[in-house]
C-alpha cells in the first residue's frame, strides 16, 4: 500500500499549484479554477486521513461531500459573478476591477 | 338555629346595615333608618333569644354557651376567636341589646325624620329650622338632619363594636370591638364636625381613650406572652391564675396577675372616664343626644366597666379575702375617688347633659369601687340598672333640648341655650311623658327607696363596703350618693318644676312618639330591673321575689360569692342620702330663678377643678412646644434642614469637580476625541493597502500566514516542547 506521506505530497503539490494559480493568474475565470484545485487537494487529504485512519468513522468522507457541495455552490456563484462584471465592464483581468479600493 | 350559631350571628346586621347605608342607600333616608334600625332589632331579637336561653340552662357558669374557631396559625397551635355567653355576658346582652335598640329608635325622632328641609343647613352643623307656610302665616318647625342616614351607619357601627365586645371569648376581638368604639365615639362626638368644640371635642375624646387604651393592649401582650393565650375560659383556670399570681414582676412589688390586671383597668380608666382621664367625657356632649346615651349607657362607658367584670377572676386571682391587694386597693380607690370627685363638680354644672355627663362618671367610679373591694355582683349589678336609668336620662335630656328647640325656633331668639337649665322651668306641663320618666330616671339615678332599680343596686354595694369593713369606700360612696340625689334633684327643680323662665320653655313641646315611646320603655326597667336583685335577708321584702340577679350572675365565677347578712347601718345610711340629698335639692332650688341666685356656682367647681386647664399646661401646651419649636423649627428646620443644606453646597462642588476634570477633561477630550483621532490617523496612514486588487489582497494573506505560521511553528518547536 502506499504510504499516506505520498498522498499528502500529492495534495501539497495540487494545494501549491492551486495557490500559484490564483496568485498569478490574470484572468478571473483562472483564479477559479486554481481555488477549485485548493479545495480539491484538501478532498484529497481528507479521504487520505479517512482511509489511514478510522475507517468506520465516517466522517472524512462525509466532509468531503460537504467540501464539493462549498465548491460547486461557490463556483457557481463565482462564475455568475464574473460574468456580470463582464457584461458590465467587458473585461474579465482581475486588476482591472478595482473598483473597492480608497 | 343553635345557640351557638345564633350568638355568631348577633354582631352582623348592625354592620351589614353600616355598609349598605354608607355604599348604597346613603340619599334615602326612609331606607336608611328603616335598615339600622331593622339591624338593631334583629340583633336584639336574636339577643333575647340567647337569653332566654341562658336562663334555662342550669350551672350556665360551669357550662356556657361557647364556639370558637381556629383563626391565626401561630407556629404549631391556632389562635382561636369565638363567642361565649356566660351568665354575666348574658345579663350584659340583655341590657345592652335593649338600650341599643332604644336608642336607634328615638334617633329617628332626634334627627328629626319626616320634617322638611331645613332653609339654609348645611352639612356637619346641627340643623336650624325650616319655614313652612300653614293656613296663610309662616312659622318655623324642626328641621331634618341633613346627614341623617351617616348617623345611622355610624350608630350601626357602634352597634357591632359593642356586640362583637360583648359576645367574645377572648381578649383580642375584645379589644377589636372596644377600638371599633373609640374610632366610632371620634365619628359621632364629631359629627357636627362644622363646629369647632364638637371637633375638639372629639380628637380629645380619641386622644384621652388612646392614653388607655396603649396601657390596656401592653397588658394584653404581656398576658398572651405570660400565657399563651387570650382566651378567658382558658385564662380563668384554677392553674393559669395560680401560675399568674405567683409569678413576680418588678414593678412595684405585684404579681403578674396583679401587673396584667392593672394594665388593663388602665384601659377601663380611659374607657370609662375614670379619674384622671375622664376629661374627655363632658366635652363628647358636644355630640348627638343619641350619641350621648349610646356612649354613656349602653356602650362605651359600660364597656370598661364590662372589661373590669370579665377580667375579675384574674385581678383578684392573688386576693385571699383578707386586705386588699395593690391593684385591688387601686381601683378602688380610683372608684372611689372618681364617684365623689364626679360628684362634686356635677352640682354646679348648668347645661342639662354636662350634670348628666359628670353623673355617669360618678355613677361608674361606684362600679369601679365594687370591683375594687371584690363586690363582682353589686357592681354588675349597678352596671345594668344604671344602664337603662342613664341612658333613660340622657334620651330623656335629648328630649328636653328638643322641646326647647321647638321654643327657640317659636320665638326666633337664637341666643337662648337650649341646653341651660336656667333657660328651662314648668316644662312638667309641656312635656309631660318626658317629665314622669326623667322623674322615673333620676329617681333611680338617685337610689330612691324600695321602688327604683338604682336603690337596690347602689344599696347593695355600700352595703358590700360595709360588710367587708371598706370604710373609706363606704364614706366615699355615701357621700358621693348624697351629692347624686341633690345634683337630680337640682336638675328636676330647674327643669321640670316652677314656672318657666323663659319664652322658649313657655313655648316648649312635647316630642314624637319614637323618642318618647323609648323613654316609656327605658322608664319601666329602671323601675323593676332592680326587683330581680332585692337581697334576700331584707326586712319584709327579701324573699317575696328570689334574689335571681345574684344566683344567675355570680354562677359566672368559679367560686359563687357568697350572699352578704343583712345589716341596718348601710340600709338606713342610703336611705338618708338618697331621700336627703332629694329633699335637699328640692328645697334648695324651688325658688332659684337665675344663675346669679344659685350658691353653689363655686369656679372651683364650675371649671372642673381646672383639670382641663391643668392638662394644658401638662400635656397640651409641652405637646404642642414639642411639636413645633422642638421638633419643627428645631430639629426638621436646623438640624435636618441644616443638614441637607451642607449636602447641597457640597454636591454641587464635587459635581463641578467631577465635571470639569474627570468629564470634560478625561472623559470628553481623551477617550472621546482622543479615540476618534486615533481611528483617523490609523485610517487615513493605512488605507493604502485597500488598493482594491483581489491578488494583492491574497498575496498579503499568504504572507501574514505564513508569518504566523511560522511563528507559531517555531514557538512550538523551541519554547513550549522544550518547557
Amino acid at each position: 500500500m502506499v504510504p499516506l506521506s505520498w498522498y499528502l505530497i500529492l495534495a501539497a503539490a495540487l494545494f501549491s499549484v492551486g495557490l500559484f494559480g490564483v496568485l498569478s493568474r490574470r484572468n478571473a475565470v483562472a483564479i477559479l479554477l486554481g481555488i477549485e484545485l485548493m479545495l480539491n487537494s484538501v478532498n484529497i487529504n481528507l479521504a487520505a486521513f479517512w482511509r489511514y485512519g478510522n475507517v468506520l468513522d465516517m466522517a472524512g468522507q462525509v466532509f468531503a461531500i460537504i467540501v464539493f457541495a462549498v465548491a460547486a455552490a461557490e463556483v457557481a456563484v463565482g462564475l455568475a459573478l464574473v460574468i456580470s462584471v463582464y457584461r458590465k465592464r467587458n473585461t474579465v483581468i482581475a486588476d482591472d476591477i478595482d473598483l473597492m479600493k480608497w | 338555629m343553635t345557640t351557638e350559631t345564633l350568638i355568631w350571628l348577633i354582631p352582623f346586621p348592625p354592620v351589614l346595615a353600616f355598609f349598605l347605608i354608607v355604599l348604597f342607600t346613603n340619599k334615602n333616608k326612609v331606607l336608611s333608618h328603616t335598615l339600622a334600625v331593622g339591624a338593631a332589632f334583629l340583633s336584639w331579637l336574636g339577643s333575647m333569644i340567647v337569653f332566654v336561653r341562658a336562663l334555662g340552662v342550669e350551672h350556665l357558669g360551669e357550662h356556657p354557651f361557647e364556639s370558637s374557631v381556629n383563626w391565626l396559625p401561630t407556629g404549631d397551635t391556632w389562635f382561636r376567636i369565638g363567642v361565649l355567653i356566660d351568665p354575666t355576658g348574658a345579663a350584659v346582652l340583655f341590657f345592652v341589646s335593649i338600650t341599643i335598640f332604644m336608642i336607634f329608635l328615638y334617633s329617628v325622632g332626634y334627627q328629626n325624620y319626616g320634617q322638611p328641609q331645613g332653609d339654609h343647613d348645611v352639612k356637619g352643623l346641627p340643623p336650624h329650622g325650616a319655614t313652612v307656610e300653614e293656613h296663610g302665616h309662616k312659622h318655623v318647625v324642626p328641621s331634618v338632619e341633613p346627614m341623617y342616614s351617616r348617623f345611622f351607619a355610624f350608630l350601626g357601627l357602634f352597634a357591632f363594636g359593642m356586640y362583637v365586645l360583648v359576645v367574645s371569648d377572648n381578649l383580642l376581638t375584645f379589644f377589636v370591638g372596644w377600638e371599633i368604639m373609640g374610632l366610632c365615639s371620634y365619628l359621632l362626638i364629631g359629627f357636627w364636625y362644622a363646629k369647632p368644640s364638637a371637633r375638639d371635642a372629639a380628637v380629645k375624646a380619641f386622644m384621652t381613650t388612646r392614653i388607655g387604651d396603649v396601657f390596656m393592649l401592653l397588658g394584653i401582650a404581656y398576658l398572651y406572652s405570660a400565657t399563651g393565650t387570650l382566651s378567658f375560659r382558658e385564662i380563668f383556670t384554677e392553674e393559669t391564675l395560680q401560675a399568674l399570681a405567683t409569678t413576680m414582676t418588678p414593678v412595684l412589688g405585684l404579681s403578674a396577675a396583679g401587673l396584667i390586671g392593672l394594665l388593663l383597668f388602665i384601659g377601663t380608666v380611659g374607657k370609662s372616664a375614670q379619674f384622671p382621664l375622664h376629661v374627655w367625657l363632658p366635652d363628647a356632649m358636644e355630640g348627638p343626644t343619641p350619641v350621648s346615651a349610646m356612649i354613656h349607657a349602653a356602650t362605651m362607658v359600660s364597656a370598661g366597666v364590662y372589661a373590669v367584670i370579665r377580667m375579675f377572676p384574674l385581678i383578684t386571682a392573688d386576693f385571699t379575702g383578707h386586705g386588699l391587694t395593690t391593684t385591688m386597693s387601686i381601683i378602688a380607690f380610683i372608684g372611689a375617688f372618681t364617684a365623689l370627685f364626679a360628684a362634686t363638680i356635677a352640682v354646679s354644672q348648668n347645661d342639662v347633659k354636662r350634670v348628666l355627663a359628670y353623673s355617669t362618671i360618678s355613677q361608674l367610679g361606684y362600679m369601679i369601687a365594687a370591683l375594687g373591694i371584690g363586690a363582682y355582683v353589686a357592681a354588675a349589678f349597678h352596671l345594668i340598672t344604671h344602664a337603662f336609668f342613664k341612658a333613660l336620662l340622657f334620651l330623656g335630656s335629648g328630649s328636653v333640648i328638643h322641646g326647647m328647640e321647638h321654643g327657640v325656633l317659636h320665638t326666633g331668639n337664637h341666643h337662648v341655650d337650649p341646653q341651660n337649665m336656667f333657660n328651662m322651668g314648668g316644662l312638667r306641663k309641656k312635656m309631660p311623658i318626658t317629665f314622669w320618666t326623667f322623674l322615673i330616671g333620676g329617681f333611680a339615678l338617685s337610689g330612691f327607696p324600695l321602688i327604683t332599680a338604682g336603690f337596690w343596686s347602689k344599696d347593695e354595694i355600700l352595703a358590700d363596703a360595709f360588710g367587708h369593713g371598706y370604710w373609706w369606700v363606704f364614706g366615699a360612696l355615701a357621700l358621693a350618693a348624697f351629692l347624686t340625689a341633690f345634683y337630680t334633684m337640682r336638675q328636676i327643680t330647674l327643669t321640670f318644676l316652677g314656672e318657666p323662665r323663659t319664652k322658649e320653655a313657655e313655648h316648649a313641646q312635647e316630642t314624637p312618639w319614637p323618642m318618647t315611646t323609648p323613654l316609656v320603655i327605658l322608664a319601666f326597667f329602671a323601675v323593676t330591673y332592680g326587683w330581680v336583685g332585692i337581697p334576700e335577708h331584707f326586712p319584709g321584702l327579701g324573699g317575696l321575689v328570689p334574689n335571681w340577679f345574684h344566683e344567675f350572675v355570680g354562677g359566672t365565677l368559679a367560686e359563687h360569692p357568697e350572699a352578704l347578712a343583712f345589716n341596718w347601718i348601710p340600709l338606713i345610711t342610703s336611705l338618708i342620702v338618697a331621700l336627703g340629698g332629694l329633699f335637699f335639692g328640692w328645697l334648695v332650688y324651688r325658688n332659684v330663678n337665675s344663675v346669679s341666685e344659685d350658691k353653689l356656682q363655686i369656679p372651683l367647681l364650675k371649671n372642673k377643678y381646672y383639670f382641663d386647664e391643668a392638662y394644658d399646661v401638662l400635656f397640651v401646651k409641652p405637646a404642642y412646644w414639642i411639636a413645633e419649636t422642638l421638633v419643627y423649627k428645631w430639629m426638621d428646620q436646623r438640624l435636618i434642614d441644616g443638614t441637607l443644606h451642607i449636602f447641597g453646597p457640597v454636591t454641587d462642588k464635587i459635581g463641578s469637580f467631577i465635571r470639569y476634570y474627570i468629564d470634560l477633561l478625561i472623559v470628553n477630550q481623551a477617550v472621546g476625541d482622543g479615540s476618534y483621532k486615533v481611528t483617523w490617523w490609523f485610517g487615513r496612514n493605512l488605507r493604502g493597502v485597500q488598493t482594491g486588487r483581489i491578488q494583492q489582497y491574497l498575496m498579503f494573506a499568504l504572507v501574514i500566514f505564513m508569518l504566523v505560521g511560522a511563528a507559531l511553528y517555531f514557538y512550538f518547536r523551541y519554547f513550549r516542547l522544550v518547557a
